[in-house]
């Protein structure tokens, strides 16, 4: 021991920090944009309950285990639950963000292609927590 | 070194024994029970989920008990007790001391892992590892979740006394003319990981009587029907338990420290860049703890915060594989089982890292957050880093412990089998997360995607179950009729230089 140099090593970290700042300035950027909300996003209140989702349109419409988007709009998850945490998943837009029963969490997302994709739970909650499954229909605007 | 089965001694001599091997092979074979057991739900697990249907697991609710006591069976009653066992057998040693500090409180902590364990057993929680309140307050049956409870603080009392009892050893026991920059890099590796035990754990401790008392009725800390907020347990725990992942880790990285060099027939490359390394680790691992948490609805800032903090670990990771491919350069390696489990360790090490770091943007973390990812990537550690090099040094003090010596064909079997079973098994579950499977889940909907990878994962993880039932008939084959090891030099490595640790200590 001692009779090495040390400088691969101090290469090999600097390569390494210099990778995490990069990953790290990304992920910082990206997310900046993503959180944004547009400001005409129309506001849909989602409960979690064991084991359902419901859906609250703004003009007072209410679905149960199905939601019924347009193509071309934005639209404001108001997210919470009324008994344990769950966590609300629509995996083809990424959208996740968890249900905490007394909170509100908020996510937006625009969907672009009409077409039927999942709705799950990806927070454990419990007996049906497997089946807690909804179905989100994008429909282009009529 | 005492050799255990080679001079048969009543079992009783064996259990009420304070001297630190026989406390040490108490900790193995207990910790290996365990393993098997742990590694039987998983398999049934994977049979489960093989299909889309209920297969051989009659509801979700037993479903859902068989993956809480499997994480918590591996984690509590495998990796902690399976380390603690190595650092009894060599801790004393390495730092030249006649036994633990504390004999009798290190014979405490062991006894307290049965009845600890078998809390977590007879009462089968279903709460996941977690213990994910709200549910667990409002929703989880009793007597189970009470009884994973008690299990659970029994446990950490273990491990405080535990940690208590190493840092002791090393720092006030080590021989007068070793100084501390001098001990090996597997005591160091106790050094850090005991302190980090007695800086995180006691938050937990909290948590948990929290949690009963909140189960009891008479509180609502975790309960927002009386006021209270089930994120804060989330903070509480992960404070704890993400440092507790370094825990798990550092000790199966100074396993792979002995193995290595010794394999490799050099000395270290870098013995002060493997201790900064250490020290780094221990102090950066408690600024990351919620990184867990991005999905709960943390702000901006948070998110941010942590993510740099979690970065901020992966350095210091690097550190330590960059010294081990800078031993191994250029070193007459043998590829004997230990080394070839500590090679693929460090392989599987590396990939869990990166994938890490994906999980750590916080972009990326809405992709792959509870979903088979994170089942894929944590697995990466806990088997393929910390029990690769766990079952690396359990092949490597083998001829120590029984004064014989393993089949070596036989190991060898093991660790093929093993590594293309976890990568087909882990590797498959990265891949399946990002196609949205969720964790935690008894069955799934018929997508033919979901199916095709789940039946890879599903014979990854039979295989890695042959793998141990190999490794299982070996051990207990070798140890009553395997060849007489050459003590001088089990391994054949040559050279005295590369056994520090062969000095004796004398028997209680």
């Amino acid at each position: 021991m001692g009779e090495h140099s040390n400088w691969p090593e101090w290469v090999y970290i600097g390569v390494v920090v210099a990778l995490l700042c990069w990953v790290g300035a990304e992920a910082w950027n990206v997310e900046r944009l993503v959180e944004h909300v547009p400001e005409d996003a129309e506001t849909i209140k989602v409960v979690g309950q064991q084991w359902f989702w419901t859906f609250e349109h703004e003009d007072g419409t209410k679905e149960i285990g199905e939601l019924h988007l347009e193509t071309g709009k934005a639209y404001r998850f108001e997210i919470t639950s009324t008994d344990v945490i769950h966590s609300f998943n629509i995996h083809d837009y990424v959208v996740l963000l968890d249900a905490v029963p007394g909170r509100v969490n908020t996510v937006w997302f625009a969907p672009t292609e009409a077409g039927v994709y999942d709705i799950q739970c990806r927070e454990y909650c419990g007996l049906i927590h497997y089946n807690m499954r909804g179905t989100l229909y994008v429909e282009d605007p009529t | 070194m005492v050799l255990e089965l080679h001079k048969p001694r009543p079992v009783w001599q064996i259990m009420f024994s304070t001297h630190h091997t026989d406390v040490g092979l108490l900790y193995l074979i207990t910790s290996l029970g365990f393993l098997f057991l742990g590694g039987a739900l998983a398999l049934a697990i994977r049979a489960e989920l093989f299909f889309p249907g209920s297969q051989i697991i009659a509801d979700s609710m037993t479903f859902n008990r068989m993956f809480t006591v499997h994480g918590t069976t591996l984690i509590f009653l495998f990796i902690l007790p399976s380390a603690s066992a190595v650092g009894n057998y060599f801790v004393p040693i390495m730092v030249r001391y006649k036994d633990m500090a504390y004999p009798k409180l290190n014979a405490i902590a062991f006894w307290m892992i049965p009845p600890g364990g078998a809390l977590i057993w007879l009462g089968f929680a279903d709460f996941t590892w977690y213990a994910t309140p709200p549910y667990s307050v409002i929703s989880a049956p009793g007597p189970a979740a009470d009884m994973w409870i008690f299990g659970l603080k029994i446990l950490g009392v273990s491990s405080i006394l535990g940690a208590i009892n190493f840092v002791v050893t090393i720092l006030k026991c080590k021989h007068p003319d070793m100084s501390i920059g001098q001990v090996p890099l597997l005591a160091w590796s106790f050094l850090s990981s005991s302190l980090i035990i007695l800086v995180a754990l006691p938050t937990f401790a909290a948590a948990l009587l929290m949690l009963l008392t909140d189960r009891l009725g008479v509180s609502g800390f975790f309960n927002p029907v009386l006021g209270g907020d089930p994120i804060a347990y989330a903070h509480l725990f992960w404070f704890t338990f993400h440092p507790e992942v370094y825990v798990l880790v550092i000790p199966a990285i100074g396993m792979m420290y002995e193995i290595i060099p010794r394999f490799s027939r050099r000395p270290i490359f870098s013995h002060s860049s493997g201790v900064a390394a250490f020290v780094i680790l221990a102090i950066v691992g408690f600024s990351s703890w919620a990184h867990h948490m991005y999905a709960t609805g943390m702000s901006f800032t948070e998110k941010t915060v942590f993510m740099v903090g979690t970065l901020a670990a992966v350095p210091a990771s690097a550190m330590h594989v960059f010294n081990f491919l800078a031993t191994m350069w250029g070193g007459r390696i043998r590829f004997s089982t230990p080394m070839m489990w500590a090679v693929g360790g460090i392989a599987l090490f590396f990939s869990a890292g990166a994938g890490g770091v994906v999980n750590s943007a916080m972009p990326l973390d809405f992709v792959t957050h509870d979903s088979y990812w994170v089942v894929g990537h944590f697995h990466l550690f806990v088997m393929g880093t910390i029990a690769f090099g766990t079952i690396g040094y359990v092949y490597y003090m083998f001829p120590y412990v029984t004064g014989r010596m393993y089949h070596e064909a036989l190991g060898k079997v093991h660790f093929v089998l093993a590594m293309v079973g976890t990568v087909m098994v882990f590797f498959t579950q990265h891949v399946l997360g990002l196609f949205g499977m969720p964790r935690r889940i008894y069955d799934y909907p018929p997508i033919p995607e979901w199916v095709a990878m789940n039946q890879i994962a599903t014979i990854g993880a039979m295989l890695i179950g042959i793998s141990m039932a190999i490794w299982l008939g070996n051990m207990i084959y070798s140890s009553g009729r395997g060849r007489e090891a050459n003590m001088e030099d089990p391994f054949g490595l040559g050279g005295k230089y590369y056994y520090p640790h062969q000095q004796k200590n004398p028997v209680h």
